[in-house]
């Protein structure tokens, strides 16, 4: 399984935990440039995105705040509601109009501890989507283009 | 083929970004033969030296280009060239992309950075035929939304997918941050039927191939563009040695099941 299917909710969580988790989520829609949440807010729900794109950002003082990712179909939105301090660790706007399964962190985290498998189940899941955004993040660190552009010697 | 380069008139001169132009050639004696694809010329800018350069438009279509990137003394010269100077050109060199195997099939075409720019003249031979493939998909990655080439010819496509991402983006940039493989989940292809063309970094063709096989692409339906420091072009000095393989007469386009066990030794 790649992994850009293999994190998304649909193949990442068996097919009960899937239908238990989906079974306390709710269909939410933003507009186009409407906010999920800021940066050091404190982290109560989760998506997943069921179509459009949502844009990570960075409170930058005194400008725009960067886009640091986007994430699309399919994917998680958030993850900072399953590990203390529960704050959001960056911001996220709708880039599009937006349609996303949304989650009570709550409720999860509850469900999490009355149901151990249930909840190394969502933690594997969540941990994975982590590793593949450090990996991507660490990759976009080297700058591969810019060393690519610079083999012809000078 | 010729091991002497011929001299080419520079008929137009466009600039692509704001280190990189495209330079479209006249023969000004002869013409050589025609290139394909995925091949590539060693380009000879007088008093500089020579680099190769793989074509972004080719006589068939369009006439012959090469878009070159400004990172050393001989591209310096070549991107300061103007139209009706004269350069010396040699080839065509090596192996084209084989856009007939993936004829009836799905087409996935991934290029990073200046990796788009041998791919260009593949994806618009997909384009004037799309009767004959499936859904074509183009993804496309850059450093930031100023590095990216031909950004409204891109647009324009009629493909089933074109995604952009850019690793760092600007103030006015709307689209996808990321890197390049994030967006093969987004594209339309189903994995078996695929056929795939990927031209970047090396640790980008790297990570794309692996999706792609993950995905369910077959090994040799995968073909990369190898980048290795081609110097004679005609196999004899060795400079591009790859394991057993001289990149410049077995490349640059191999499909993956050959590049694989190649890049995965350091130091090759």
């Amino acid at each position: 399984m790649p992994p850009s299917i293999a994190l998304r909710m649909n193949h990442a969580l068996p097919a009960e935990h899937r239908e238990r988790l989906l079974r306390i989520g709710r269909e939410a829609e933003f507009p186009q440039g409407a906010r999920l949440f800021e940066e050091g807010g404190h982290a109560d729900r989760f998506w997943i995105v069921r179509s459009g794109t949502v844009a990570l950002d960075m409170h930058v003082p005194g400008r725009r705040p960067p886009v640091i990712e986007t994430i699309g179909t399919g994917d998680l939105v958030g993850w900072s509601w399953l590990y203390e301090p529960f704050v959001w660790q960056l911001g996220a706007g709708a880039v599009t109009a937006l349609r996303a399964y949304e989650f009570d962190a709550v409720a999860v985290r509850l469900m999490c501890l009355n149901d151990a498998e249930f909840g190394r189940a969502v933690e594997h899941w969540v941990g994975r989507v982590l590793a593949h955004r450090l990996n991507a993040a660490r990759a976009r660190l080297v700058d591969l283009y810019g060393i690519y552009e610079t083999k012809e010697e000078r | 083929m010729t091991a002497v380069p011929v001299p080419h008139r520079v008929i137009s001169r466009r600039p692509e970004t704001a280190d990189t132009v495209t330079l479209r050639f006249e023969p000004v004696g002869r013409p050589l033969a025609d290139f394909l694809p995925g091949q590539f010329a060693m380009v000879h800018a007088f008093g500089r030296g020579e680099i190769p350069v793989s074509v972004s438009s080719v006589q068939a279509t369009g006439g012959l280009a090469h878009t070159v990137r400004s990172v050393g003394a001989v591209s310096d010269g070549l991107c300061a060239a103007r139209v009706g100077d004269v350069v010396g050109i040699r080839g065509p060199y090596g192996t084209s992309w084989e856009l007939q195997r993936a004829r009836g099939r799905d087409v996935v075409i991934v290029a990073g950075g200046i990796g788009f720019a041998p791919l260009r003249p593949l994806i618009l031979g997909a384009l004037a035929e799309p009767e004959a493939y499936r859904r074509i998909n183009v993804l496309i990655g850059a450093r930031t939304p100023s590095d990216l080439i031909a950004r409204a010819e891109v647009a324009s496509w009629a493909t089933a997918y074109t995604g952009v991402t850019v690793d760092q983006p600007e103030p006015d940039w709307r689209g996808d941050v990321g890197v390049v493989t994030q967006l093969l989940g987004r594209a339309q292809f189903e994995p078996e039927e695929t056929t795939a063309f990927v031209c970047g970094p090396e640790p980008m063709i790297r990570a794309t191939a692996r999706e792609l096989i993950q995905h369910g692409v077959p090994h040799d339906r995968v073909q990369v563009s190898l980048e290795r420091n081609m110097r004679c072009a005609t196999g004899h000095c060795g400079h591009c040695q790859l394991g057993p393989v001289l990149v410049c007469q077995a490349g640059p386009v191999v499909d993956w099941a050959h590049a694989e066990p190649l890049l995965a030794v350091r130091e090759l």
